[in-house]
């Protein structure tokens, strides 16, 4: 098979397994584990196939046009470059993973064939994203994975929480999708073709004359999808979806197919400055605001929803310096520790029986019950804070070197603002990661109390993929060096001025909040806070959702725990109360927003039912009252009756003898 | 003699017929204006039938019909008008109302007839025993 | 066959007289149109209402003179037996079953008598202009052989139209059968024996009881 051919079957079976696996589901359920798997892991073999093929040379075009569309040609269009396959293999990986993880956990769900089949189909979807060539044909995997994004955060949709985040999320993501939409007509208008490469060559020849304007409509559908400053907070609240949802959202589909579209198409944005400047704020904005709101939350999953948005802001910020090699890179290695962060999580949640630190914190021996969790977390934690030789670390330093030359002005991509904005942006950012990462680390296996209930082993279907995406977490930022050849030919290896300085700032925030821990420790025995709920034994699924409901329950929130012994409340001093709502964005956009939507709404209503209405019931009052006095006509009197034809009759014959002569007489 | 006349005449006859059949309240009455229209025809076809010489005399066979027509109507009328006066004890035709729109006639037919059962409750019971409770009520209140 | 020639001919020829030169037969005719014309007015309106039987029979009466005076001689006769001879007398037989009353009944005329008046008010004036406009100019040519002599009627009537009319007296016979089966009274009560023989309402019949006697 050729290399298209085999490209084209890497999203095809992922779909066909959804199909498959919505078909069969209630019949034969003992197929449905073999459908969500199977296709997913051929997905990836292939992906995987495909990436050896090309190899990182010359990028690979193949378009097929089914039928004639109009003035704009949409086609049915691959582009497989370096960043394309490699990203696929991400992917279908990861969802390997998260499938083969979600047997177990929600081994005992009676929603499982539909969710199964949603994460293929989400899966497929991302694919389609990666591969296609053609700018209408990536809109549809967009559009696919916002509504399966819909459908999978609401999966307990028995749970307010996860009803209301569904609703938010796909709310919040179809906002920066119209603008997403208007700005994708806008740039084939200009180019005069949805082909990623009639584009970019276009651009390359100066034929875009509105830069600007369309990468920053662009840059709304990205904001919304990859969850950047201002249309972040759909993220955080999505944690009500199952926990192999999350990882699956977070590392490797929904939230990097933003980055992607954007790397991809980096000359259309490189082509404003004033558009990287915007997306380099942007990042700055999101990568200090998310790891302050990070530290502030309780919420195990909360944290890694908040560090998501962190890195997903280097991610951007990577862009907003013209460096797509550097974005993609840390977008891979992030994918693969957020994966084993979240799916890891999971096992936390199950084996705690809660999902709020506070209560994790006053708990003893939970490393020893759950120890593949615990070490392959501690790795992805340590790779999320950047610490040389784990992933997170080169990824996270070819970004900080790009900004760095840019700044210097070795790198005339972007301009000087945008790269010292990212640099700093960066910095700070490191140190809040590194915080916020201890802090999780410290609160969540180093706890002091009641010793941790046994449940039992965990499933070997979970812990054995979180070795599986631990070796790239450990092993894949050695290849930093191989990298740049796939990419777009540059180094993405650290220079020593960058990771002597990030690594620093790193270890300082570290150990700032070891510190914090060590003074705030000793108050948690004095204040008992426990939010333990659930059945234990049950299944991981269950026990996570009866969390959620019992952290509001207790807290009042779900995002946060009047807990005096967490550090990160000593840290964040007066800037807590804030950090813990997200800056208060949702009482912002409440305010703003659902209000007058609301009032509007209520406005319709009362012109619906008051003035449209009215003018109904009044057609049929008029009506039944014209019955009503013809009614009265019907008197049963055959005179009367014959009296009316009669004269009637009569009428007719004089109207007709007199217009005979009087058109007679003309 | 001028055609004018008869043709009047008969235009006058026909009319004074109109007026009894519209206006009379007995049943026989409206019958007998029936006849006078019909006469009223009748001299038409005459008068025509003699201006026009008419070589298969066209009008007075018609008149001959008109009459027997005539009788057998007159003896189908009486039947009836004497078969509604048993069965009403009336022979007016402004009291035979039967379809006249009430408000009752609003509601539906069965739930009608049950509230007619019940309001008829004091009345006497064969009126409610033959399962004609609705008609025989609208008689009654017509009458 | 014998008049081939058209009546419009004739009249259009000019050699009657007017309207102010009357002849014998014209004054003949207007007089007994005149009475017939009242005797058809009382008819209808009469609160007696035997009298009106009675007065219908005048009218009838005059429309056979009528016929006479247009020497349709057969007609007149048929006139007389068929519509004074057994209309009238079936419609007293009418009245009589339905126990009409005998003398005058305030209630001969129903409410509906203004707006009757006003549309055969109407349609008189309508019809009268139109006949009059329509036939201003217009004569009978009563001279020569009558044209309704029982000869010539027997003669048209069995050469022409001898289908229709043997079509009638089956037309007849039905009216007959039909009078018969609606005037009957219900053999089934009469002969399950139980109430009264005026039928399955119960209503007040007309014999033996008393439910219209108000009205004699």
């Amino acid at each position: 098979m050729t290399t298209t051919t085999l490209a084209a079957l890497v999203p095809l079976l992922p779909f066909l397994g959804a199909l498959a696996g919505l078909a069969v589901g209630r019949t034969a359920p003992g197929f449905v584990r073999p459908l969500a798997i199977l296709p997913t892991l051929t997905a990836a073999v292939l992906a995987g196939l495909v990436a050896v093929r090309q190899g990182g040379g010359r990028a690979i075009d193949a378009a097929t046009q089914l039928t004639p569309t109009g003035s704009v040609p949409i086609d049915l269009a691959l582009h497989l470059d370096g960043f394309a396959v490699l990203v696929a293999v991400l992917v279908t990986v990861v969802a390997t993973c998260v499938q083969l993880y979600s047997t177990a956990y929600l081994r005992d769900d009676p929603r499982y064939p539909s969710y199964a089949a949603l994460v293929s189909l989400f899966t497929s979807a991302m694919l389609l994203v990666v591969y296609s060539g053609d700018l209408m044909v990536l809109l549809v995997g967009w559009e696919i994975m916002g509504i399966c994004s819909y459908f999978l955060v609401g999966h307990y949709w028995e749970t307010p929480e996860a009803r209301a985040a569904s609703l938010k999320a796909f709310l919040v993501t179809k906002l920066g999708d119209v603008p997403f939409l208007i700005g994708l007509f806008a740039l084939a208008a200009d180019t005069g073709s949805f082909r990623i490469t009639k584009i970019l060559a276009a651009v390359a020849n100066g034929g875009l004359e509105h830069p600007t304007l369309i990468a920053l409509l662009l840059l709304a559908g990205v904001a919304g999808k990859s969850a950047q400053f201002p249309l972040h907070t759909w993220l955080p609240d999505a944690m009500a979806g199952p926990t192999p949802v999350s990882a699956l959202i977070h590392a490797a589909t929904m939230v990097a197919a933003g980055i992607y579209f954007v790397a991809r198409l980096l000359p259309v944005f490189a082509a404003s400055g004033a558009a990287l400047v915007v997306l380099a704020v942007m990042a700055a904005v999101t990568m200090i605001g998310s790891g302050l709101a990070a530290l502030a939350q309780d919420d195990i999953k909360r944290v890694l929803a908040y560090s998501t948005i962190g890195q997903l802001g280097y991610m951007s910020g990577a862009l907003a310096v013209g460096d797509r090699g550097a974005a993609v890179f840390h977008l891979i290695s992030h994918g693969a520790f957020k994966a084993v962060l979240f799916l890891a999580a999971g096992v936390v949640i199950h084996a705690a029986g809660t999902n709020s630190l506070a209560a994790m914190s006053r708990m003893s021996g939970l490393a020893r019950r759950i120890p593949d969790a615990y070490w392959t977390m501690t790795v992805a934690l340590l790779a999320l804070a950047a610490i040389p030789p784990f992933a997170g670390f080169f990824s996270k330093e070819a970004v900080l070197v790009a900004a760095e030359h840019t700044a210097l002005g070795d790198r005339t991509v972007a301009p000087a603002a945008a790269g010292w904005t990212i640099l700093v942006a960066g910095l700070l950012a490191a140190v809040l990661t590194a915080s916020y990462a201890v802090r999780l680390w410290l609160l969540a296996f180093r706890g002091r109390g009641a010793e941790v209930p046994d449940h039992g082993k965990q499933p070997l279907a979970m812990t054995s993929v979180l070795w599986i995406l631990a070796v790239p977490t450990i092993g894949f930022g050695l290849t930093a060096g191989l990298l740049g050849d796939w990419f777009d030919g540059h180094a993405l290896t650290p220079s020593l001025t960058t990771a002597v300085l990030a690594t620093g700032v790193t270890l300082v925030g570290g150990l700032v909040t070891f510190g914090a821990w060590r003074h705030t420790t000793a108050l948690a025995a004095r204040t008992p806070i426990g939010a333990v709920a659930a059945h234990p034994g049950a299944e991981p699924a269950l026990v996570e959702a009866e969390a959620m409901t019992s952290h509001t329950a207790a807290y009042g929130t779900i995002a946060d725990a009047s807990d005096p012994a967490d550090p990160g409340r000593l840290l964040l001093g007066p800037l807590h109360r804030h950090a813990v709502t997200g800056f208060h964005l949702d009482a912002l956009y409440t305010a703003l927003f659902v209000r007058p939507v609301r009032a509007a709404a209520r406005l319709v209503r009362f012109l619906d039912r008051e003035v449209v209405d009215t003018y109904v019931n009044g057609t049929g009052t008029v009506t039944r009252l014209l019955g009503t006095a013809v009614r009265r006509a019907q008197t049963g009197n055959v005179q009367t009756y014959v009296s009316a034809l009669l004269a009637g009759s009569l009428a007719l014959a004089i109207a007709a003898v007199v217009f005979a002569n009087v058109n007679a007489g003309s | 003699m001028h055609l004018a006349y008869p043709a009047v005449l008969a235009a006058l006859l026909f009319c004074v017929g109109l007026y009894g059949v519209l206006a009379r309240r007995n049943a026989i009455l409206v019958l007998m204006s029936v006849e006078l229209m019909l006469n009223a025809v009748n001299l038409n076809l005459v008068a025509f039938d003699v201006w026009l010489r008419d070589t298969l005399h066209s009008g007075q066979a018609l008149t001959l019909f008109t009459i027997a027509i005539a009788a057998a109507e007159i003896g189908i009328g009486l039947a009836i008008v004497l078969a509604v006066y048993r069965n009403r004890g009336t022979s007016d035709i402004d009291r035979l109302r039967d379809t006249a729109e009430t408000d009752e006639a609003e509601t539906l037919p069965d739930t009608a007839e049950a509230d007619g059962a019940e309001t008829d409750g004091a009345e006497t019971a064969p009126d409610r025993a033959d399962g004609k409770t609705g008609k025989t009520k609208k008689a009654g209140a017509t009458t | 066959m014998l008049h081939t020639a058209p009546p419009l001919l004739a009249s259009a020829t000019g050699d009657h007289p007017g309207f102010l030169s009357p002849s014998g037969v014209e004054i003949a005719f207007l007089l007994v149109g005149l009475a017939t014309l009242g005797a058809a007015v009382i008819t209808v309106t009469t609160r007696q209402l035997v009298h009106a039987a009675l007065w219908l029979v005048v009218a009838l009466g005059g429309l056979a003179v009528e016929y006479l005076l247009l020497t349709a001689e057969f007609i007149a006769w048929v006139q007389v037996l068929i519509y004074v001879g057994s209309i009238v007398v079936l419609l007293l037989f009418g009245l009589m079953l339905t126990r009409a009353p005998i003398g005058r009944s305030p209630d001969a005329d129903s409410g509906n008598r203004w707006v009757a008046l006003g549309v055969a008010l109407a349609s008189a004036a309508a019809l009268v202009w139109v006949v009059v406009d329509a036939f201003r100019t217009t004569w009978i040519d009563l001279d020569g052989p009558a044209q309704g002599s029982t000869a010539v009627t027997g003669a048209f009537l069995f050469r022409n139209w001898v289908l229709p009319f043997e079509a009638l007296s089956v037309l007849l016979l039905a009216a007959l059968v039909g009078a018969i089966v609606l005037s009957r009274k219900r053999n089934t009560d009469t002969s399950t024996g139980k109430g009264k023989s005026t039928g399955p309402t119960g209503r007040p019949g007309p014999i033996g009881t008393p439910g219209k006697e108000e009205q004699r």
